[in-house]
């Protein structure tokens, strides 16, 4: 009894030193990738404007069919909710305001970060991961190449560059959505909501929204690289190792939104 | 200088020195102060059973783990003290070919081949095209560079990790298992191209292997290492005629008869939570 | 250095002699003699007597001359490549692609 406890206590132990030591090498990636940007041109070590392009390719425009229809949908549910619990306050033009303010400040920065997560930071580590496995990232070493420069710079900068602008088409979407769903009960034309819209939102909205999605895209890399580099045991580790991702990811994002909302809407 | 035949050459130099070398993993001692010398223009073929230290040695020489202790000098130069810019140009004289080949899955084969040209020099894309092409065509692999990785046969993988690991002309070259999980036909290649490489370019080289045809046939010398200790080495002659037991069981594989401890194996097979000593 | 390529150049024939070692550090400088020297007349030989080591790139220099002379109904060869050389050609089988006397 006692010893099962003993047990239980040392895996958490270990299990607390294991997610620290963790968040350190995460940590030391963001600054490692940014290192080798700075200085990689004196040492051999330049990245390659095409990589980030591939990646911006891959992470940013492939997700951009689902990250329209999803919003787009979300958009529309917000209408839907909105309209009815604002009916019993005979509130309903309010719906265009609160729709415009909470999706570009939260639902857009959102819903980009889990599906981007779920896209490439499972792809990212299923990639470095199965290339720990396959002994390709000590092939790199080897060669002279930096793993960080090659397999984690260019999604990180990839992913800086194109959450924003999933996030801005995100936002129209869903705006878009919940116009299509809002303009009968507010008796306006979709295209007078659109502008109305745009009016009612200020800078500082787009904003929140642009920031939180470089934060979440930062730790979609990051989280996604730091589970592939730590992949043991073959093929199993690879898949084990994208699950985790996910879900981690995931969790970071919600966590940051959480603060990052806090601290930007003082 | 004057020629590639410095298999021979009297005044050879030493290119690859270990000393002293201790490393842990965890608790474990997994090598205990091994020695290396190797001239210029050798092939060193290092043995021993499996756990001996054998592959966790080659890490270490090529720098991709830290020892506990002890020294490495590559072609004079101590690898642990250099810096980073003379590491990369060390880099350039270094060739690894890996077990599983450790092919880029996302890139063709020649590109594989052609990514330390496109990363450290400057020359023209034909000229790129060009060398990468002849490494190919050196290892029989002519016409393969359109290729992708995942369709490749275990041999012919092995052999394009061959190329790439000789596209900037090395001038040592490293190999673990370079023959396993080969059929003996494909096998015999690979050793037939370590020797013509050698031959001709006059490579020094390493070979970490625990397939006895394939050592005999390209080693200079054999270094036997066990238990993370340097066990024995010398010349296949050597190691042949060598009456020491525990090289006797590596040569006909014989370790399975070790003397039993037959409560020791009782044990083995029954308690439930049994753990190596 | 400056020794490292010297030509001979005739109206027909232009002939280059490379001296001591041909590496990444010089290759680039070969091949731009030998396209050049292609360009304005209708045979080159590079002579490598004096060769004491040449690399992948330097031999790719002279693999693209061929390719050039080829395609250009030109002459492009080889004299006196030293056996060191002489086997390197032979690892890639460029022994029986070259005209070499």
């Amino acid at each position: 009894m006692t010893k099962a406890l003993i047990t239980k206590v040392e895996s958490v132990g270990m299990w607390t030193y294991q997610s620290i030591e963790r968040v350190g090498f995460a940590l030391r990636l963001f600054w490692d990738s940014f290192y080798w940007l700075i200085v990689g041109r004196r040492y051999k070590q330049k990245l390659r404007l095409r990589q980030v392009v591939e990646q911006i390719r891959v992470n940013g425009f492939d997700a951009l069919p689902i990250v329209m229809a999803l919003s787009f949908v979300v958009g529309m549910m917000l209408s839907i909710q909105l309209l009815y619990a604002l009916s019993d306050f005979g509130a309903q033009s309010q719906v265009l305001l609160a729709i415009a303010k909470s999706v570009t400040r939260e639902f857009s920065p959102l819903i980009t970060g889990i599906i981007v997560a779920g896209r490439s930071g499972a792809a990212i580590a299923a990639r470095i991961g199965s290339q720990v496995v396959s002994q390709e990232i000590d092939a790199l070493k080897v060669i002279g190449i930096v793993p960080v420069r090659y397999l984690v710079l260019p999604p990180l900068l990839g992913l800086i560059v194109s959450m924003p602008l999933l996030v801005i088409c995100a936002d129209v979407l869903a705006i878009f959505g919940g116009a299509i769903f809002s303009v009968i009960d507010l008796n306006m034309s979709i295209s007078a909501y659109m502008v109305e819209s745009f009016n009612v939102l200020v800078v500082g909205d787009i904003m929140q929204g642009l920031v939180k999605s470089v934060v979440f895209g930062v730790i979609i890399v990051l989280v996604g690289a730091t589970t592939g580099f730590h992949v043991t045991g073959g093929a199993e580790g690879v898949g084990k190792a994208t699950t985790t991702a996910v879900v981690i990811s995931i969790s970071f994002i919600v966590l940051a939104d959480m603060i990052a909302s806090y601290f930007l809407t003082q | 200088m004057s020629s590639a035949k410095n298999k021979q050459q009297p005044e050879s130099k030493t290119v690859i020195e270990v000393n002293d070398l201790v490393t842990h993993y965890g608790q474990r001692k997994i090598l205990d102060g091994v020695n290396l010398n190797i001239k210029k223009g050798e092939i060193r073929v290092i043995m021993g059973g499996s756990g001996s230290g054998k592959s966790t040695l080659l890490w270490h020489i090529l720098g991709l783990y830290q020892p506990t202790r002890g020294q490495i000098k590559l072609l004079g130069n101590d690898i642990h003290t250099m810096s980073f810019n003379d590491q990369l140009k060390l880099k350039q004289d270094i060739g690894v070919s890996f077990q599983s080949g450790a092919l880029f899955s996302s890139m063709t084969v020649g590109d594989n081949v052609a990514l330390p040209l496109r990363e450290f020099t400057d020359l023209d894309e034909n000229t790129i095209r060009i060398i990468s092409r002849m490494k190919l065509e050196v290892v029989n692999l002519g016409g393969f560079h359109k290729l992708m990785p995942s369709q490749l046969s275990g041999g012919m993988t092995k052999r394009a990790a061959l190329a790439r690991s000789i596209v900037l002309d090395p001038k040592l070259l490293f190999f673990d298992e370079p023959s396993a999980g080969l059929d003996p036909v494909v096998a015999s290649e690979i050793d037939d191209l370590i020797l013509s490489l050698r031959d001709t370019m006059g490579m020094s080289m390493v070979v970490v292997t625990h397939e006895l045809d394939s050592a005999f046939k390209i080693a200079d010398k054999i270094t036997v290492l066990d238990k993370g200790k340097n066990l024995m080495t010398g010349t296949v002659e050597e190691i042949n005629k060598s009456d020491n037991k525990r090289v006797m069981d590596l040569l006909q594989r014989r370790s399975r008869h070790d003397k039993l401890n037959p409560s020791e194996y009782l044990r083995r097979l029954t308690q439930e939570n049994y753990t190596l000593s | 250095m400056t020794e490292f390529i010297r030509f001979e150049k005739t109206e027909l024939l232009t002939t280059i002699y490379v001296t001591g070692e041909v590496d990444l550090s010089n290759s680039a400088e070969l091949r731009k003699t030998i396209l050049g020297a292609l360009k304005t007349t209708p045979t080159v030989k590079v002579d490598l007597a004096d060769v004491e080591y040449i690399d992948s790139s330097g031999i790719a220099a002279m693999v693209e001359g061929l390719q050039f002379a080829n395609s250009n109904a030109r002459f492009f060869g080889i004299s006196n490549p030293s056996t060191q050389v002489r086997s390197i050609l032979e690892l890639a089988r460029l022994d029986q692609v070259f005209d070499i006397d």
